[in-house]
């Protein structure tokens, strides 16, 4: 169901304002999306100010300073600093992507606003829970399934084949493009979401899988696959600069070619 | 781990405007749906319009003198102009479910052609009729 507000309980509250640190000249404006599990309180939005000239240049680096120097409870995900795990995916100055990737000086405005995934449960601050999310990514089967006798060596595939895979196999599961789409807010519970049907796609074009029609069985649904209406904003979002919104265009053409 | 807070867990702020920034993509898309709505309205008043003509001359008069006035001139330029924009919408949906275009460059482009295309065929259509 479409959905415009948040519920009660959801509802972002104005938070603290932290201190401005002293003899810097160089101060940039956070603000960042709060919530304490265990005080019972709403949602809150708390004011952060970093001396830009003794931070490195990501917003991960920010985020690291505050809870160094200003607020130890700041709760966040983060390991390889470098894009390849995808931990630390959040709804940076408005849109979803990774805080070990993102820029500073990408941001045009002077505030720069964090939020977590949008249309998530939140487990705390800028953390939410990805249970369903990795779930659907589970339900796709991702992995090679094969029929016929295992080869003496390994699968082999011909370099062309691999090519298909270009563009599909980079994903981390960061979730930015699935929590970035609006039927995915709407539908999350049966729409399987851009990230876990770019999966998908990854294992129906792989010329070594031998279960394509299963697949494409499983995901001939209305919710699943269907509610996909082209928005693009998981394209428009991919940190990685993948495409999930052809992904799932073209198991929509598989789709239709298989049935006429 | 412990559990404790499932079901009680706020959810994250998502609307498109204060916490998620409009794209010409979703703004073209959700904005087909919204003329298709608008759309309705329109053979509202078409319906309203050819049944007061079955009705009486008092009827027909009312209705055909407010939509030949200015302000239904002008409810007919937005009416014409929602249904080239959703016209050009579902163009395309049929050029993106052949597979093309849909790098976010072009599919950009596309949006803001959409916007072009359907003001400039209203007009059209507001000259020609």
């Amino acid at each position: 169901m479409v959905q415009l507000t948040l519920p009660k309980n959801s509802k972002v509250k104005v938070g603290k304002t932290w201190p401005k640190p002293t003899g810097a000249n160089n101060i940039r404006k956070f603000q960042i999306y709060r919530w304490n599990p265990d005080d019972g309180e709403n949602p809150r939005v708390d004011t952060y100010f970093v001396d830009m000239d003794k931070c490195g240049p990501m917003i991960l680096d920010a985020l690291i300073k505050i809870k160094n120097e200003i607020d130890p409870t700041l709760t966040f995900r983060r390991s390889c600093r470098e894009g390849i795990c995808g931990s630390c995916a959040m709804n940076i100055d408005g849109i979803n992507t990774l805080a070990c990737i993102y820029g500073m000086d990408e941001i045009k405005s002077d505030v720069v606003k964090i939020y977590p995934l949008p249309h998530m449960p939140v487990v705390k601050d800028l953390i939410p829970d990805l249970t369903h999310f990795y779930a659907q990514h589970a339900s796709i089967m991702p992995w090679l399934e094969t029929k016929t006798n295992r080869p003496a060596k390994e699968w082999k595939q011909s370099i062309e084949d691999r090519k298909k895979l270009d563009g599909l196999y980079e994903c981390v599961m960061c979730a930015s493009c699935s929590t970035s789409c609006p039927s995915y807010w709407w539908n999350g519970d049966k729409y399987l979401g851009p990230a876990a049907l770019l999966h998908a796609y990854r294992w129906i074009i792989d010329s070594r899988d031998e279960a394509t029609g299963e697949r494409l069985d499983q995901l001939e649904d209305p919710f699943k696959l269907y509610r996909c209406h082209t928005i693009m904003n998981c394209a428009k979002t991919c940190p990685k600069g993948l495409n999930p919104a052809k992904a799932i265009a073209e198991i929509k053409k598989m789709q239709l070619s298989r049935a006429v | 781990m412990a559990d404790v807070n499932r079901g009680k867990r706020p959810l994250s702020p998502f609307m498109i405007g204060p916490y998620y920034r409009p794209q010409i993509t979703s703004i073209s898309s959700i904005l087909v749906r919204i003329t298709a709505l608008a759309s309705l309205g329109t053979v509202t008043l078409l319906v309203w319009w050819l049944l007061a003509a079955a009705t009486s001359d008092a009827a027909f008069a009312f209705i055909d003198g407010l939509l030949t006035s200015l302000i239904g001139d002008l409810i007919l330029f937005l009416a014409s102009w929602a249904i080239f924009y959703h016209m050009l919408g579902r163009l395309r949906h049929v050029v993106w479910d052949f597979g093309y275009c849909l790098d976010i460059k072009i599919s950009e482009k596309l949006g803001y052609g959409m916007f072009a295309g359907a003001t400039v065929l209203a007009l059209i259509a507001a000259i020609v009729l």
